[in-house]
């Protein structure tokens, strides 16, 4: 009769254990990311819960004030606390930044995914990405020494820093992610769509723009949506380079206060428990709900794209 | 796997218990360090003391940081340090929560700093009076031709309302009022200083400290007569916006905070004040 192999036994049981050991490590890493994220969004929000709950708070700070228009002054004998100039100074912001920088990320990933010759696309793709691992710190102190100068110089504008001064530099920032995923979605376009357009007879840019392009919308979305996430969130580039003044108007030459960077400013000095320590927590929590939908947005757009081309 | 997986919870659950643990380990000696953190307009002048002190004393050892008024008091209210620096004075409700967390708070002007109105070089403009820059700042004057300047904007530049200054010029000079909304907010003195040096139709303001590369505006206060900011006139209380700057001190502090305290406040601390640009107390 055939015994089964001697050796194998102890092996086998060694290395099963090995894997074991490996799989709880690797789950307790998950565990610790999600539970981590989870414990900050809880801490969070229960920070922010007297604005709604809370009787004295809400006496000075509640929904009602939050959202209606008025201005942002916290720290007064009549404190202020409506986000609406806070609301309308980051769309401001992240509206310049995205009228700026998406098409220009879009057209780059174009280039590099249909029209660049291997040895361009094998270099630029890694440089876009590395503009991502400049510090906010330094596009902002570029923004408020440089490039606020040259801007008021050429639109005459007032005031210094202001919503397109605060827009351009964070367009800086999110390049690098929209162009990113951008060209990954082009790039999973199959073939077949450019063989067959190219075989009717169409050009290289009419395949690109039309054919190309509209396959991949679903992940140029998606890339979008990232970029706008990062914009709405990130703090240090509006912190210095929009000149924080809680103004509501349209106007892009204004100065802005954009919710992150009150936040930025305000926090560390604030009396803990204050109604203004909670209004701060709650803008936070706004922010988080804010860029999870845009996230949670992008990545079903991501999943759509990824089925449609799969099924086509 | 699936059924496993509760088990696998089980080293991270332990990992979490045990952080706290750890992280409670390592207390510093208390008898013989002294914390201070607070202000950042005082920090350089912290540091100072400290290193000087630590000189004269040897085995004395005091660790100063910043990080705003405001969280050096409430880091001195939580009882994690041993003197707050301040720039402003402490609030109401600051001193309700400080009695409340079982400790009364003792209040001791360490120094004088004056808060000073800074133009572009090329202003024609000298002086102002305390209701122009009431004007100015709440904004009902927004152009430079009313104080008698070129016709154009006033561009106003401000501070973020966590400062010291802040809270200073809004108490002092606004008498409570609420700053203009187009007014910009720096973060740091420095800041204003800077886009004040890129604006000719700016205004800012902040700690003589830091006033380099900008003019600064003679005050016409009370009295009727322009004060130009130095350190005469600062230290006579004759500037009309001077303020004192403050060190807290928990009545229950350690012996070893208490004689760094009493070390400053005497003449051999105090000669230090200048060297930063502020003012001696007396």
């Amino acid at each position: 009769m055939a015994a089964p192999p001697l050796l194998a036994r102890p092996v086998d049981h060694r290395r099963r254990r090995i894997d074991r050991v490996a799989e709880i490590a690797i789950a307790a890493s998950a565990l610790l990311t999600v539970t981590g994220i989870v414990l900050i969004f809880v801490f969070v929000f229960r920070e922010a819960m007297p604005v709604l709950f809370d009787r004295d708070t809400r006496l000075e700070a509640n929904l009602a004030k939050f959202f209606s228009p008025g201005g942002w002054q916290p720290v007064s004998d009549h404190p202020k606390y409506s986000f609406i100039p806070l609301l309308v100074g980051s769309l401001k912001a992240t509206l310049v930044a995205v009228v700026t920088a998406v098409p220009i990320a879009v057209l780059a990933a174009l280039y590099t995914a249909e029209f660049a010759p291997r040895a361009i696309r094998e270099l630029l793709k890694p440089v876009v990405e590395l503009l991502a691992g400049i510090p906010s710190v330094v596009l902002g102190f570029f923004a408020l020494i440089v490039l606020a100068s040259v801007l008021q110089a050429i639109t005459g504008s007032p005031s210094r820093l202001n919503a397109f001064n605060a827009g351009l530099a964070l367009g800086f920032s999110i390049i690098p992610v929209v162009y990113s995923v951008s060209e990954d979605a082009l790039r999973a376009v199959p073939a077949s769509y450019r063989e067959a357009s190219l075989a009717l007879g169409a050009s290289a840019w009419q395949t690109a723009f039309r054919v190309t392009l509209p396959a991949a919308w679903a992940g140029i979305f998606a890339a979008v949506m990232l970029g706008l996430g990062r914009a709405v969130g990130e703090t240090m580039i509006v912190l210095m380079a929009s000149g924080n003044a809680a103004i509501t108007s349209w106007s892009a030459f204004d100065s802005i206060r954009t919710m992150s960077a009150t936040i930025a400013a305000e926090l560390a000095e604030v009396v803990v428990g204050s109604p203004h320590y909670s209004t701060l927590f709650f803008i936070g929590s706004l922010l988080f709900a804010i860029t999870f939908v845009l996230n949670v947005a992008a990545g079903l757009m991501v999943e759509r794209m990824r089925r449609r081309l799969a099924g086509a | 796997m699936h059924a496993r997986s509760p088990r696998a919870l089980f080293p991270l659950l332990a990992l979490v218990l045990l952080l706290p643990v750890v992280a409670g380990c390592g207390g510093r000696d208390r008898a013989k360090s002294v914390t201070v953190k607070g202000s950042d307009t005082m920090v350089i002048l912290g540091q100072k003391w400290a290193d000087a002190y630590m000189k004269a004393h040897p085995g004395a050892v005091v660790a100063v940081t910043g990080g705003g008024s405001g969280t050096g008091i409430a880091q001195l209210i939580n009882g994690t340090i041993d003197i707050a620096q301040s720039s402003r004075s402490m609030k109401d409700e600051e001193k309700a929560q400080a009695e409340k967390a079982g400790g009364a708070v003792e209040e001791h002007a360490v120094a004088k700093d004056g808060v000073t109105v800074y133009v572009h070089e090329s202003n024609p403009l000298a002086t102002i009076t305390l209701d122009q820059l009431r004007g100015v700042y709440t904004g009902t004057i927004t152009n430079w031709k009313e104080l008698g300047g070129a016709d154009k904007p006033i561009v106003v530049y401000s501070r973020e309302n966590s400062s010291g200054t802040y809270v200073f010029f809004k108490e002092h000079v606004l008498g409570g009022a609420d700053f203009v909304e187009h007014a910009q907010t720096l973060p740091g003195t420095a800041a204003v200083v800077n886009a004040v040096t890129k604006d000719p139709s700016g205004i800012g303001y902040g700690g003589i400290a830091y006033g380099a590369g900008i003019r600064h505006l003679g005050i016409v206060g009370p009295a009727g007569t322009a004060i130009e900011p130095n350190e005469a006139t600062i230290a006579d209380g004759t500037y009309p916006l001077s303020r004192p700057l403050y060190w807290y001190v928990a009545a229950k502090a350690p012996p070893a905070a208490r004689e760094l305290v009493t070390w400053v406040l005497s003449p051999e601390g105090q000669a230090h004040v200048k060297e930063v640009g502020y003012f001696p107390i007396r």
